[in-house]
């Protein structure tokens, strides 16, 4: 099971953070500061897994951001890069060319895209195309309820 | 400007704020303002408020005042509204927070709803930061959902039972027979929940994973149809065919055939094929090939099977992909005691994997390097070795120094490529070792006595060469006290001669003295083999006699202690220094004289390390009742006890003189022991216990030759938390016969507890000749004494 997952800048600014466990503030903050500060002083080309406590962490670099997350024992680190590639996919066949900025001004986006693929720290679906339809379903459904709101004038859209 | 505008303008303004200060002007102004609009009530916009908050939140900033909007908007009939509040409940709420229980009631009703996306978000709320109460609460309505046709459903609410179950393990049994059903289902987001599902209730509960083991002929046929099945765009990656799942029934496959011979022979033959037509040109192969290996390794496959696993370990690290050599070399850490001889083979690699330039490469190849260590290869690996330990990263250099010694320790091939390679770990890395490794390298030194004059010339050499490793330096200095005279004889067998006099040697152990870079403790041990020189070397005593008295002034207490004494043993106790400074005995490793333990913490208290010879001096000025002069009890060779003769009258008292009648005193419930035996005279141990901590110990001497025993001495040395008290012998004449007895009443205090242990020398004359012996008392009549059973080296 996935403990966490983390995308951060460079500069370690925060711009997503899914916990699977229940854990208080102050530990969530340790854990984000950990997470920043270890994974920003890794060196190019060494490998994406490191130890800490007692977890593996997996982290891989996209652009300007890093997303990062925290596994079990017994879970697959290279199975992990996996999930964190398909991730970046979905995101990027959301926004089209994701950037850093995309998932900074929406990033409720990003939140529910992540919802529709992880839950509880498990995989809940494994077909990329299944995911985005659900995405597409659910953006449809929001602006349809939103069209209803103060009377202004929204595009319909023929929905299924 | 349209509401969602609102929020990236917000965003917007946000980010343009130069400071920090700055930023927190913004944030209070925006919180001020969204906690207006959260009491405006309904007004259309709540669900942009609560969105701009999520993003104060996520920068760091308290957003606790959200919670109670969250609750709202989850109620809302509208579903943008809903799922920006469902969002919130996972952000801002978790089970310690009471807010959440009031969310319960509306995720009851959404898990209803007629909308699948509605009922999504419910799900996914809940199994994300359901607590146990919510999920006790819901449990029924997720197993009915476990049943519905919709599969977007069926997916999510499986994941859902997996949380419920984590949360509250006894509801396993509710879900355990939907579970089994869920296995023939074709979609693949439902079949990857099943098995995570059913990995769960088998993880938690052996009685369903029993049950689980009839599935594994299902499980290998669908492993099967992935495998070998046509390309299918929908779930492929890099070639294979849903990799996601195929890890999840690997890893069930795992659980299910351990320890058990009839399943994991069921998946043989899978795990042959997988392992074999996997191609692990890219990740997402790879990730399957080492969920294959790791559950090859862990259930009872057949030996073939095992080789093939270890090779395509020992293939991943030929890999160019620095994570998939890291993975191999931790599999191989998990299998490298149970399948040693596969993972040999593929030492050559895993030595070379040392010098990549990955940290954590080079830390996972060092632990297995040492892990394969053997006597055959102990030569080459050691080569290795110190070559890593040259240039490796400064964390690990204790890690791989220690790791030497251990590997030195236990293969050696002979005592002089041991010496050598210690020698070597100390001038490479002197400072990084532990410090138990100096009195260990002392031990094998002086146990090692044919190679003596080697040992002495060797560190003489490097002494002269570099003085700043204080290991080095501390071991130096003592050879050379100890064996001064061979590195003066100039000539040795495995060294080339080189002509050293006695003002080098002198000149060597002042620079050691004198230099700065000498901490206290090693200081302390050039001093006292500059004095124990002065009974090897024949012209240069003056120069010592010199040194050590300018030290009688030396701001540092320990040396100044040090000196003054030896100056005292030049002047009042001249006599006694050719005895008190003689060569050391062999010391056994276990054996009093030479405490692992002991010494070692010593040393790390540096102000107090005295090596034991110099201790032997002044029993007399540091006359305590602490009796630990365990080198009084040395060898064979130390003289008389001369030096030792005030060490156990410290104390007397008139009535003692009662314990000339011990044997009419009421005899105590435990036996006498009896432990010493020889030339008539028998020695006797009996134990009184007083207190917890307090033992009465009473030896008593008896003589049943011919002859008067005179001369009788006793003296006893305890380990060193115990305290040990002596009260003056009865007498120190036995008559012969059996006519009369000595006693000696002996105090014990141990205020630790440690499992109770008593050296006793014995010495008297018998017939004109002079005999000492030394016993030994391992353990003392168990009735009496109820100590721990720690063990705490004498």
């Amino acid at each position: 099971q996935m403990h966490f997952l983390l995308l951060f800048s460079r500069q370690g600014k925060l711009r997503l953070q899914k916990w699977f466990l229940p854990l208080p503030e102050r530990e969530r903050k340790k854990i984000i500061k950990d997470m920043t500060t270890m994974v920003l002083a890794r060196k190019p080309r060494t490998c994406n897994f490191l130890h800490w406590r007692d977890l593996k962490i997996v982290y891989k670099r996209y652009a300007s951001l890093y997303f990062c997350c925290g596994l079990e024992n017994q879970d697959n680190e290279l199975l992990a890069l996996e999930i964190l590639h398909r991730y970046v996919e979905l995101l990027d066949k959301y926004f089209g060319n994701v950037c850093e900025l995309d998932i900074i001004f929406n990033f409720e986006k990003a939140y529910f895209i992540l919802d529709e693929f992880l839950m509880g720290g498990e995989i809940q679906e494994t077909s990329k195309q299944s995911i985005v339809k659900s995405i597409e379903a659910s953006d449809m459904l929001q602006e349809m309820s939103m069209a209803f709101e103060g009377g202004r004038q929204t595009v319909f859209k023929s929905f299924l | 400007m349209s509401p969602s505008a609102r929020l990236q303008e917000m965003i917007r303004v946000i980010r343009s704020a130069r400071t920090q200060g700055e930023e927190r002007g913004i944030i209070q102004r925006e919180c001020a303002d969204i906690r207006a609009q959260f009491r405006q009530g309904d007004n259309g916009v709540r669900s942009h408020s609560l969105a701009k908050l999520l993003y104060v939140h996520m920068l760091g900033y308290p957003a606790h005042f959200g919670q109670m909007e969250c609750v709202r908007l989850i109620a809302s009939p509208r579903y943008n509204e809903k799922r920006i509040g469902y969002l919130g409940a996972m952000m801002l709420l978790d089970e310690k927070q009471d807010a959440s229980l009031l969310i319960t009631n509306s995720i009851k009703n959404d898990l209803s709803h007629s909308s699948q996306y509605v009922q999504s978000l419910a799900l996914c709320t809940l199994g994300c930061m359901g607590s146990a109460e919510m999920c006790r609460d819901l449990a029924p309505e997720i197993e009915r959902l476990l049943r519905a046709s919709n599969s977007y459903i069926k997916k999510k609410a499986t994941l859902c039972a997996v949380h419920i179950i984590r949360k509250v393990p006894e509801l396993g049994e509710l879900f355990t027979p939907s579970a089994r059903s869920l296995l023939s289902e074709k979609n693949h987001g439902v079949l990857h929940g099943a098995v995570v599902l059913i990995t769960q209730l088998c993880e938690r509960n052996p009685d369903t994973l029993a049950q689980f083991r009839k599935a594994v002929p299902e499980l290998v046929q669908i492993m099967r149809s992935l495998v070998t099945s046509s390309y299918s765009p929908e779930h492929n990656i890099a070639g294979i065919s849903d990799p996601f799942l195929q890890v999840r029934i690997l890893r069930l496959l795992r659980i299910l055939g351990h320890n058990n011979d009839s399943a994991s022979e069921a998946m043989n033959d899978l795990l042959a094929q997988v392992a074999t037509n996997t191609d692990s040109s890219k990740t997402a192969g790879s990730a399957v090939l080492y969920e294959t290996v790791l559950t090859i390794m862990d259930i009872n496959s057949e030996s073939g099977l095992r080789v093939l696993a270890v090779n395509i370990l020992g293939r991943f690290l030929l890999n160019n992909d620095r994570n998939i050599r890291y993975i191999s070399m931790t599999s191989l850490q998990k299998i490298v005691q149970t399948d040693h001889n596969a993972v040999q083979r593929h030492r050559g690699t895993i030595v070379d994997c040392l010098k990549d330039q990955d940290t954590s490469v080079k830390r996972r190849a060092l632990d297995l390097s040492l892990a394969l260590v053997s006597a055959v290869n102990i030569r080459s690996m050691m080569k290795e070795l110190l070559v890593f330990l040259s240039s490796c990263p400064p964390e690990l250099r204790s890690q791989t120094a220690s790791g030497i010694f251990n590997a030195a320790e236990r293969y050696a091939p002979s005592k002089r490529w041991h010496i050598d390679t210690i020698m070597h770990v100390l001038t490479t890395a002197g400072g990084d070792v532990r410090d138990e490794t100096v009195p260990n390298l002392i031990q094998l030194i002086t146990a090692t006595s044919e190679l003596h004059c080697y040992t002495v010339h060797k560190l003489y050499r490097a002494l002269l060469k570099d003085i700043s490793q204080q290991s080095l330096v501390q071991v130096a200095c003592w050879c050379i006290g100890e064996y001064g005279d061979l590195l003066l004889k100039g000539e040795c067998d495995e060294i080339e001669p080189v002509e050293v006099t006695e003002d080098d040697v002198l000149d060597a152990l002042e620079t050691v003295l004198q230099s700065h870079m000498s901490s206290p403790a090693t200081r302390g041990f050039a001093l006292t083999a500059t004095m124990k020189l002065s009974t090897r070397i024949t012209d240069n005593v003056d120069r010592i006699r010199s040194i050590v008295s300018i030290y009688g002034s030396c701001i540092d207490l320990e040396l100044q202690q040090r000196a003054v004494e030896y100056n005292a043993l030049f002047k009042k106790y001249d006599h006694m220094r050719a005895a008190v400074l003689e060569r050391m005995p062999v010391m056994d490793k276990n054996s009093p004289g030479h405490t692992n333990g002991d010494i070692g913490e010593l040393i790390k208290e540096s102000d107090t390390s005295k090596p034991k010879p110099a201790e032997m001096g002044f029993p007399s000025e540091s006359a305590s009742q602490v009796c630990d002069l365990l080198d009084l009890l040395g060898g064979p060779d130390t003289p008389g006890p001369a030096p030792a003769s005030t060490a156990p009258t410290t104390t007397s008292s008139a009535g003692d003189l009662l314990d000339l009648l011990g044997g009419l005193e009421p005899t105590p419930v435990v036996p006498n022991l009896i432990v010493y035996e020889k030339n008539g005279l028998t020695l006797k141990l009996q134990c009184d216990r007083q207190t917890e901590t307090d033992v009465t110990v009473t030896l008593v001497g008896s003589n049943s030759s011919l002859n008067d025993i005179t001369n009788f001495t006793l003296q006893a040395a305890v380990p060193k938390s115990v305290q040990l008290q002596m009260k003056a012998p009865s007498d120190n004449v036995i008559p012969a016969q059996g006519l009369g007895q000595v006693t000696q009443t002996v105090l014990l205090n141990n205020p630790n507890k440690v499992s109770l242990k008593m050296r006793v020398r014995v010495s008297y004359s018998h017939q004109g000749t002079l005999c000492q012996d030394t016993v030994q008392i391992d353990s003392f009549p168990s009735d009496v004494l109820n100590c721990q059973p720690s063990f705490s080296p004498l």
